[in-house]
């Protein structure tokens, strides 16, 4: 292996892979063998943190970032000047075996532009994971993005390959992907993605029959959309990645707001900041479809087509419920006590745990982990409700509002808000970053 | 039953050993003030009885245990025999004593303190041992792979079922240089072992490079504009970054040299159940 060169391709086709999301080993569970090397743990495993925070599980890179089409939002399109790259398949299977090896990572992430065609595309990544299963017997992770317009032949050997297979929707309408990906069109994504979704349940069948059956993407599929580069709302973005769960069966939808890396006369200007908060809510939103048993529908609705800056979605859906709380955490039904701000999952199970060795009090509540300035207002203990606590929609409001927050909700509401400063910002963005547990 | 104000029990530091004190403090009707190891020196006032660890009471208490309280409470009580819990053993003896009493309802007691205490214990070592499954820097030397790393808790047991799935031919070693304990495997078999020191060998240049292009990855994957220092020391703690590869700058690439590993071990297999 010449070293230079495979550094340089590293470097130019890692740059090129990481504004998708995606970041999650999760969904495959598989023991090492005899012979082989590599597992796979269903919770998926964070190898390292990168600068802007995110987890570093696979080694995420294209094989390719040379393509023939012209995504305009994409840095690889063809009109792009840009340096192009291109992995020879045994160049990256043996890089991945070595990162393997020194547990840097979990395994691969392949993606690729278009060379030539996209049969040649796949056929060559097929290359590149054949290497890995079959030589090198891998047990790792692979995630492998389908490239829209491959045969269907080609997508099915390698989700035969694969743990985990994506097809990117990129932008959440038949319209902006006009403007901005001429070469793309609905169908030739979601054509793609009904394989991929029939594949997989078809390979869960004859698993039933035969044990030894090859599994087809065992983790699933999951899917990117680009927030904030056309002009779909929370809504119709929460109403796609619903449907998309239930039609595809999707194990995850990831949402990625937009960062300008090229001008383009019909994308946001180059000085545009991604909407980092925006991204973060339909997170939330997201987690609490799959599970909290939200429906999108509750969520938001046409005359609300898009969550509030200042209060989590979970939050708002409370305080626009009032009627339903408060509710009694020595009574109440798991799923009634997943609702109330305040308890996650965790917390919940912990609640239905505990008062079966004898009812809960407020002191109690605390040391099981529940967040008490959010779940105090929702809240009785044995029919009785936290002393001198005013409830109303605005004292609400009030208490689960940082000052700075409610600061800033009663100035101008147009203004940026930091980030940083917010504290359910940042836990929020752990559970983003996390491997699908909350 | 008598508090024992003015004793302390020491043991050998062993999990065997600590059921001999449960044995001991429960035979003898006593609580004594502290539950020191081995490892530990205390000047002290108070009495110091050596408990010797012996197999067959061991057994008896932990077969106790399981019949009378549940094979769940054996598991967290182990759990919090490896964490790093401030005088973990006097507090697994006033959960042993809750146990007795209450029978296996003494798991759903979460709001006790006693029976709080160790859970957080217990996740703060499974939370710790979960990091560390992705934080373990292997280097190759010759086709052994070696790590070190430094928890607060004693992962090391946590933590080898997985390692020795992803590697299950491979030869490879997990120094702990916190508890000085080095976790041997080959061929899909294991040993912990207690160490005085251990001195992994020096890179060669195979090894620098995959570490210039692991450092040179980990540089490129970050999204400019997204930075986010707060997320990422939420995640990957600082006291990790000494044997993270990617934290090191410049990578690490010190001289070459054939110096071997050394090892220094008086060979005892260390505490655990194995
Ligand atoms: S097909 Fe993919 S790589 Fe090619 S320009 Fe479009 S988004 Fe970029």
């Amino acid at each position: 292996m010449v070293y230079i060169d495979v550094i340089e391709k590293l470097t130019i086709l890692t740059a090129a892979a990481k504004y998708d999301v995606a970041c999650t080993s999760s969904g495959a569970e598989r023991r090492g063998q005899k012979g082989g090397i590599g597992n796979a743990s269903a919770a998926g495993i964070c190898h390292s943190f990168a600068a802007d925070g995110r987890c570093i599980t696979l080694l995420k890179v294209l094989m390719s970032n040379s393509c023939v089409f012209d995504c305009s939002y994409c840095v690889n399109r063809r009109s792009n000047d840009t340096k192009r790259a291109t992995f020879e398949p045994r160049e990256l299977a043996d890089l991945t075996i070595q990162f393997y090896r020194r547990n840097y990572i979990e395994g691969l992430f392949l993606s690729s532009g278009v060379i030539r065609n996209p049969d040649y595309t796949c056929e060559q990544m097929i290359k590149i994971l054949e290497i890995l299963r079959y030589e090198y017997r891998f047990g790792g992770y692979i995630h492998a993005k389908a490239i829209p317009g491959a045969d269907e032949l080609l997508i099915r050997r390698m989700g035969l390959l694969a743990d985990r297979m994506s097809v990117n929707i990129e932008l959440p309408s038949q319209k902006s992907l006009q403007l901005l990906a001429p070469d793309k069109n609905k169908d030739n994504i979601l054509k793609p993605m009904g394989l991929i979704r029939q594949s997989i349940t078809e390979s869960r069948t004859e698993l039933v029959r035969y044990k030894s059956a090859p599994q087809f993407a065992p983790a699933g599929q999951s899917t990117q959309i680009i927030i904030g580069a056309t002009p779909e709302t929370d809504y119709q973005i929460l109403n796609l990645a619903a449907a998309l769960y239930k039609k595809y069966e999707l194990k995850r939808v990831f949402y990625s707001a937009y960062m300008p890396v090229v001008e383009g006369k019909n994308l946001p200007s180059l000085t545009t900041k991604p909407p980092l908060l925006r991204e973060h809510r339909l997170y939330q939103a997201d987690w609490l479809l799959r599970f909290y048993k939200f429906d999108a529908s509750e969520l938001l609705d046409e005359k609300n087509p898009n969550f509030n800056p200042f209060v989590d979605p979970k939050c708002s859906w409370a305080l626009a419920h009032l009627d339903s709380f408060p509710v009694d955490v020595n009574t109440a039904p798991y799923e009634t006590l997943l609702r109330v701000p305040g308890i996650g999952v965790k917390s919940a199970q912990r609640i239905i745990k505990a008062r079966r060795a004898g009812p809960l009090n407020f002191d109690g509540l605390k040391k099981l982990g529940v967040v008490m300035k959010r779940a105090q207002y929702f809240i009785l203990c044995s029919g009785r409700g936290m002393e001198g606590l005013k409830i109303s929609h605005d004292s609400i409001l009030r208490g689960l509002l940082s000052d700075r927050s409610m600061q800033l909700m009663e100035g101008s509401s147009g203004e940026q808000l930091s980030l940083f400063d917010d504290t359910t910002v940042t836990r929020g963005d752990i559970i983003k970053c996390l491997t699908g547990q909350i | 039953m008598s508090d024992g104000p003015d004793l302390i029990y020491r043991y050998d530091g062993s999990f065997k050993g600590l059921m001999c004190c449960v044995f001991e403090s429960f035979y003898q009707r006593e609580t004594p003030l502290r539950v020191i190891s081995h490892a530990e020196t205390q000047e002290s006032l108070f009495e110091i009885r050596e408990v010797v660890t012996d197999n067959t009471k061991a057994s008896r208490v932990m077969r106790a245990v399981v019949e009378k309280i549940s094979g769940e409470a054996m598991n967290l009580v182990y759990s919090a025999y490896l964490s790093d819990l401030k005088d973990k053993e006097l507090h697994i003896l006033r959960f042993l004593r809750l146990g007795f009493k209450y029978g296996a309802s003494v798991m759903r007691m979460l709001t006790d303190d006693t029976v709080r205490i160790l859970n957080k214990a217990v996740t703060h070592l499974s939370n710790e041992a979960a990091l560390l499954r992705g934080f373990v820097r292997f280097s190759d030397f010759g086709g052994g792979l070696v790590a070190t790393i430094e928890p607060k808790n004693n992962v090391l047991p946590v933590i080898k079922h997985h390692f020795l799935s992803r590697y299950p031919d491979g030869c490879f070693i997990i120094y702990d240089k916190t508890h000085k304990l080095v976790l041997l495997a080959q061929q899909g078999r294991s040993r912990i072992i207690q160490v005085d020191d251990f001195v992994p060998p020096q890179a060669g240049n195979d090894e620098l490079r995959y570490r210039t292009m692991w450092k040179r990855f980990y540089d490129t994957i970050a999204v400019e504009g997204r930075e986010n220092p707060k997320c990422r020391m939420t995640h990957m703690p600082k006291r990790y970054w000494a044997h993270l590869t990617e934290m090191q700058t410049p990578p690490d690439t010190r001289p070459i040299t054939d110096a071997p590993a050394r090892l220094t071990s008086n060979n005892t297999p260390a505490s655990g159940l194995r």
